[in-house]
């Protein structure tokens, strides 16, 4: 591997400066630098930033490989600035056993284009009812710290308290899907205003809030750490601010689509906007990028959710639940957080790299950009304006709500440890 | 008019009117010792329900063939929804037929919006009955039933429905014919108002052009209009409401509280009616039980959207169209 000379870019969206990579570490940041024996990547003002960590994807292999598979799931991951995506444990068969999760991470290893990092279930079969072999999960060559039953909540009580306790012995945590089971029978799109106009079952914020309370109780009672997932609504946000005030360890994220689009859009009755928790209101909307800017809520993740296109083009009820995002997400933080001043690009960097590494234990990740640190780096062009294509996208599944939306921001180079993956917004 | 029919709040007030007065010409056929009409001779319509409803499947059916249409029934009920595919490959078949206006029914709210607006057909789509959303044909026989009783049959042509109240009671939460009769009475000018306990009204209604009140007996006696719902038995074991007795002492229609109605008022049913509990025998069999004029006024307004989406803007009884004429 030689070296390669990234010449002014805005590092962390800062003035320009040099970057040299030797190999698969940075060398050098600096102005000035030499530019000998290296391959030079002219960044005239584009924003560099740490590799993206995605601590939420579904890379749907094994099981549902005509969705996504490892490859096309870490090439879109790739495309997107991502250099380390966690993989969700709700595959066919689930990830709950060392076995599943050793697999997840090795094609990961072997394909090269972004460290795969498989979380584990929960419990056995994503059933709620018995727990998962943790500390195998934990001791198998993936190392899995993150558990979730992410699609399901786990929602008895005893089983959430024991699965936060027992992680504690190999520092993992559990990443919760708050969504009480109950009160969300049926449920179709966000309960509200326009779930009345259209007839849809109703999920009511409660049906989140009601959970998170709980979990960051339990969390606080047996003194373990606990992260929730795609939190999607205003009283939650509420609630993680009480818990962290309170100095409970909680942690969570949202995602960019929480962060652009309201539950109007299901007036389309499109089954590209139906998505689990569903897309609330604008208020909630508000209330998401507030908090991701005053860091109540700690990190954007994608919940990159792909489905084939038969599963999304039918009735809304019939519909799949999820969306793609990990080749957009970037673009829609950009408009949402950094476009409308709330959040700047090392606050970007903060929450789409560095904090999401640390919840995930993913060390090599999420580094500074300075000498000595693993070269995983990505080059932003923030200027860049454009209507998404999903022809373009290198995920299997098109299921993106941004079709034909206009954009901000472009990632044009990804580097994994010193190697690139994306060059020029081309896959190498 | 639009080229389909998917729900009542997609009417203008002169929409609305147009159709109740076209019904209203149509309704005369059925007094002929003939009633059919010529009007969509050559035209092929499909009812495509993935629900049960034989009332409803019915009534277009009759009001397809007097207008000459030709007529597939295509009966779908079970597994629709559990896989979406069937939607749309049904729709491409029937359009591969040459079909010309689908008259769908579908368990799933916004399906046949999906139908209409996907690109996966050409064809005319009528709504007639989707999940918990919306039932348009529904709500203007209803509107055509309170115009010719509250304002007369004659005398109600051109008109709307201005300053008339009617109060909807029951299971709104389940039910797209309030929502249906919410939004189109809205348009006419009535003033709705809808009764049921808090547990079977949506989160959101608020948003909604009407009133809402827990309590049937002060709002009786300022109804023009009280419509009954159909209140399904399940509901009692999901926890809507305690037991049918007392959902009908609280919310049922008997004589006593009919009496409290002022004298003019009507009372009116979607049907099927479940006897005893929404509603008494008394009070159905009663001169002020609209019922039956609904289900005939069905037929006279589906054939007055049929006629108006697929027709064309000719008169619809008086000059009757033909191949020359074009």
């Amino acid at each position: 591997m030689s070296k390669i000379l990234i010449r002014g870019a805005k590092v962390l969206g800062g003035e320009p400066q040099d970057v040299l990579i030797d190999g698969e570490t940075i060398a050098a940041v600096g102005t000035g630098l030499s530019a000998e024996g290296a391959e030079v990547i002219e960044a005239g003002g584009k924003v560099l930033l740490p590799g993206l960590v995605d601590l939420h994807t579904h890379l749907r292999e094994p099981g549902r490989e005509d969705s996504e598979t490892v490859l096309t799931g870490t090439r879109a991951a790739a495309s997107g600035g991502y250099t380390a995506v966690f993989a969700m444990a709700n595959t066919f068969p689930v990830a709950d056993t060392a076995g599943v999760v050793e697999q997840v991470w090795r094609l990961g290893q072997e394909h090269g284009y972004c460290d795969v990092q498989p979380i584990g279930a929960v419990t056995v079969g994503l059933e709620g009812r018995k727990l998962a072999e943790l500390g195998a999960m934990h001791e198998s060559a993936a190392g899995v710290t993150v558990f979730s039953d992410d699609g399901k909540c786990v929602d008895d009580a005893v089983i959430m308290r024991r699965a936060l306790e027992y992680v504690k012995a190999f520092g993992g945590v559990v990443a919760q899907h708050a969504q009480e089971p109950r009160l969300t029978e049926g449920a179709q799109m966000n309960e509200g205003i326009v779930s009345a106009e259209l007839g849809l079952g109703g999920w009511p914020a409660v049906a989140e809030e009601s959970v998170i309370a709980r979990d960051v109780l339990l969390a606080e009672h047996v003194g373990s750490r606990v992260h929730i997932c795609h939190l999607s609504t205003a009283g939650s946000v509420e609630i993680v601010r009480w818990a962290k005030s309170r100095g409970i360890d909680v942690t969570a994220e949202v995602t960019p689509h929480h962060l652009l689009l309201t539950d109007e859009m299901v007036r389309t009755y499109n089954p590209v906007y139906k998505v689990n928790p569903p897309l609330r209101t604008e208020r909630d909307v508000h209330a998401l990028r507030e908090a991701l800017a005053d860091g109540t809520i700690d990190i954007v993740a994608t919940d990159h959710a792909p489905h084939p296109h038969e599963d999304k083009d039918c009735e809304w009820a019939a519909a799949a639940m999820g969306m793609v995002g990990l080749e957009t997400a970037l673009s829609v933080v950009q408009e949402t957080m950094v476009d409308t001043g709330l959040l700047d690009w090392a606050g970007v960097a903060d929450r789409m790299s560095s904090k999401p590494a640390q919840i995930g234990q993913a060390t090599g990740h999420g580094r500074p950009v300075s000498a000595g640190e693993p070269a995983n780096l990505t080059l932003v062009d923030t200027a860049y304006r454009g209507q998404v294509d999903p022809a373009g996208f290198a995920s299997r599944s098109r299921n993106t709500p941004y079709e034909g939306r206009e954009l901000p921001g472009r990632v044009t180079h990804t580097w994994l440890r010193g190697k690139a993956t994306l060059v020029d917004g081309k896959l190498t | 008019m639009q080229r389909h029919l998917i729900s009542a709040a997609d009417l203008t007030r002169d929409d609305a009117v147009l159709i109740l007065d076209t019904a209203e010409e149509m309704a005369r056929v059925a007094d002929r010792p003939i009633k059919k009409l010529p009007t969509l001779r050559g035209r092929t319509i499909v009812n495509l329900f993935f629900e049960d409803s034989t009332r409803t499947r019915i009534s277009f059916e009759a009001a397809e063939k007097r207008l000459s249409a030709d007529v597939i029934n295509f009966t779908a009920k079970g597994s629709s929804v559990s896989k979406g595919e069937s939607l749309k490959d049904t729709a491409q078949t029937l359009e591969a037929m040459g079909v010309d206006a689908v008259v769908i029914r579908h368990g799933a709210s916004g399906a046949p919006y999906r139908l209409a607006n996907s690109g996966w057909i050409d064809a005319a789509v009528i709504n007639a009955g989707d999940g918990t959303h919306q039932h348009p044909t529904q709500a203007l026989l209803d509107a055509f039933t309170m115009r010719r009783r509250l304002v007369g049959r004659d005398a109600g042509l051109g008109q709307d429905l201005s300053g008339k109240r009617i109060t909807i009671v029951g299971d709104v939460l389940h039910s797209r014919v309030a929502r249906s009769n919410v939004d189109l009475l809205h348009t006419l000018g009535a003033e709705v108002t809808l009764v049921a306990p808090p547990t079977l009204v949506p989160v959101g209604v608020g948003s909604w052009p009407c009133a809402v009140s827990y309590d049937l007996d002060s709002t009786l006696p300022k109804s023009d209009a009280v419509m009954m719902l159909r209140v399904q038995r399940e509901r009692m074991n999901a926890a809507f409401f305690p037991t049918e007795r007392e959902y009908s002492r609280r919310y049922g229609l008997d004589g006593d509280r009919m009496a409290k109605m002022p004298e003019h008022a009507i009372v009116m049913h979607p049907g099927p009616m479940v006897r005893g509990m929404e509603i008494t025998a008394e009070v159905a069999d009663s001169e002020r039980c609209t019922v039956v004029e609904q289900v005939a006024n069905g037929v006279s307004i589906r054939m007055a959207v049929l006629y108006l989406l697929l027709g064309g803007n000719e008169p619809a009884v008086t000059h009757a169209r033909t191949t020359e004429e074009k």
